[in-house]
């Protein structure tokens, strides 16, 4: 193990952070307490409690995973693609470092820039609304699982695409869509049961649940089948993540 | 085995007669490496680096010399063929043959943000070792960048760029480096202090293999020559045998009387004509023909063609070079 080079991808990506704090760090807080205004205290004051929970309480959650995964995967993803981008990817290619570590590097500072931000964006919440979290140790589970698996999904939309638009394309069309229908706003079991069931195939709603469990004892899905569902998709990322660098993929010619 | 002594004539690829017997550092083996495109960019090749020396790659542009770089290097996946790095395959056992090489790519790539400080500590760390600030100031001082050391790299100039990157591949104290072009777009002091620099690097035992299309840089540089065209190796040469071996002399001499036509009885001989009849060049190959230079000089005698000036050329690398990759007339 090349710890030293994990070490200086890790170190590099994090100052990359920590030099655009502001981006990084202040633009989903503001965007963030931005919905808690609107969806929090704006409509939410109009809307029924959901399972005993005031609306304002009940999308902390939701909310969090919406910046965890739009933030683990535009971080991931910039981080793989400027070097591929900018040629400075020849270096890494030349090092001696496996696949995996070039992984624990890029993916490993994302995930913790995310889980940062998770933090940060659950203290802002606590300035509009005072929710208590009922299982902390799952909560932070869910919060480092989640910004890991999303770090590593951005890492492989990095890897394939080969232009600006397919970087911003996957998020999108894709992952937004997905965060918006995975209940962050609601909970799934408000929707006719057709729907119930076609939403069960959004990965997103799982960890959404999971995450809502954690802090209020209540979920659409079975916590477990969150845990598990969060588990296999983290599996799925990290095999097409090693498929993809062993092949050389967009990197080697 | 062939006997080391006696250089064969001007062949094709002499890297195995000599190879074999010597400490060769890097060893490319049948190597080919056919781009998706479908476009064959190395054609079978075989090479064999001697440890300590230096190496210049010649060829004209697109022949194929930073894709074997890039092969050796890890930046270019090989369509077949094996390449030995100080013994170690480079894919097999990447991370010991990688750990001894640096590249210096012909790219100015560069990341922008970051101080030439944090970018030279940033490859000594990729390449895993540890920190030594002793170290990357000693390059950063042979390199002139040390007054740099805590400017973006964004804003230098473009040979401060060349010599961050030759800071980089230096920062992990490798074996063998390579230089693609290093001294393209780099002013007349800087490649001089480039040349000094590769030199030094060699007294410390560093093996350096570099391409460039300034023959001059590989004249006064190289100890062998590699040149190698459309993907193909087309000789590999001691420096000094490929010029006495390739090396065609020139003899021009000024006429006394000017002359219309070459004498028939001098047919023998490669002469041409210039300047209004007034200047004779004799063209012979420097090694070989020695002697013709005197019997020429003796039949004009005879001839009573008389010359006011005489002077001999050698021809340059550069014109061996353009002879080799020339197609056949
Ligand atoms: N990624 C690629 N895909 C397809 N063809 C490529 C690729 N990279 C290089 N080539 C082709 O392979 C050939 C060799 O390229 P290479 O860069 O090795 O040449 P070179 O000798 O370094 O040239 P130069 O002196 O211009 O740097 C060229 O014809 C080039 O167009
Ligand atoms: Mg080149």
């Amino acid at each position: 193990m090349n710890g030293h080079a994990i070490r200086a991808i890790y170190s590099f990506e994090m100052a990359r952070t920590w030099r655009t704090l502001s981006q990084s760090i202040a633009g989903p807080v503001i965007s963030t307490s931005l919905y808690f205004v609107v969806f929090g205290s704006a409509i939410g004051s109009r809307m029924t409690a959901i399972g005993g929970v005031s609306y304002a309480a009940f999308i902390i959650p939701g909310l969090t995973m919406l910046s965890l995964l739009n933030e683990s995967i535009s971080n991931a993803s910039f981080g793989i693609y400027m070097p591929k981008f900018s040629g400075t990817i020849y270096e890494v290619l030349s090092a001696p470092i496996s696949y995996l570590e070039i992984v624990l590097g890029y993916v490993g500072a994302a995930a913790s820039k995310s889980i940062v931000l998770g933090t940060v964006i659950l203290l802002t919440a606590r300035v509009f609304v005072d929710y208590h979290i009922a299982h902390p140790f799952w909560m932070f589970a869910f919060l480092v699982l989640t910004a890991i698996t999303f770090s590593l999904f951005g890492f492989i939309i990095g890897l394939w695409a080969d232009g600006f638009q397919k970087l911003q394309l996957v998020p999108m069309l894709i992952v937004t869509p997905l965060t918006f229908l995975g209940g962050s706003f609601y909970s799934i079991k408000m929707l006719p049961p057709f729907w119930q069931h076609v939403t069960l195939f959004n990965p997103v709603v799982y960890l959404i649940s999971g995450f809502r469990w954690s802090f209020y004892g209540a979920s659409d899905v079975s916590v477990g089948v969150s845990m598990t569902m969060t588990l296999v998709f983290l599996a799925l990322c990290l095999g097409v993540a090693r498929w993809l660098l062993k092949s050389g993929y967009h990197l080697k010619a | 085995m062939q006997s080391s002594e006696h250089f064969p004539e001007l062949q094709t690829v002499t890297s195995d007669s000599l190879g074999a017997l010597v400490d060769s550092i890097i060893s490319v083996k049948n190597l080919t490496k056919t781009y998706a495109s479908g476009f064959q960019a190395l054609k079978n090749v075989n090479l064999e680096i001697r440890r300590g020396e230096i190496f210049a790659l010649l060829g004209p542009n697109g022949a194929g010399k930073t894709t074997l770089i890039g092969v050796v290097c890890g930046t270019v996946n090989p369509s077949s063929g094996a390449v030995l790095a100080d013994g170690h395959d480079i894919i097999a056992d990447y991370r010991a043959a990688r750990s001894k090489i640096g590249l210096v790519p012909q790219e100015l790539s560069t990341d922008m943000f970051e101080t030439v400080w944090d970018t030279v500590c940033f490859s000594r760390g990729l390449f895993g070792k540890p920190k030594n600030s002793a170290h990357i100031e000693k390059v950063l001082r042979e390199l002139s960048l040390w007054d740099k050391r805590a400017s973006k790299i964004m804003t230098l100039s473009g040979g401060m760029k060349r010599r961050v990157l030759i800071a980089k591949a230096l920062s992990h104290e490798p074996q063998i480096l390579f230089l693609d072009e290093p001294t393209a777009g780099v002013d007349v002091d800087l490649r001089r202090d480039m040349w000094h620099m590769v030199r030094a690097l060699r007294e410390t035992g560093v093996t350096i293999i570099l391409t460039t299309h300034y023959i001059e840089e590989a004249e006064q540089m190289a100890d062998r020559i590699g040149v190698i065209n459309k993907g193909e190796i087309v000789l590999v040469e001691e420096k000094s045998v490929l010029m006495e071996k390739l090396g065609k002399k020139e003899l021009i001499l000024q006429l006394e009387s000017p002359l219309k036509v070459i004498p028939p009885s001098l047919a023998q001989y490669e002469l041409a004509l210039s300047k209004e009849g007034a200047q004779l060049t004799f063209t012979f190959h420097a090694a070989r023909e020695r002697a013709k230079m005197a019997t020429l000089l003796h039949d004009l005698a005879e001839l009573g063609i008389g010359f006011t000036d005489l002077q001999t050329r050698e021809s340059s690398l550069e014109e061996i070079f353009v002879s080799l990759v020339r197609p056949q007339s």
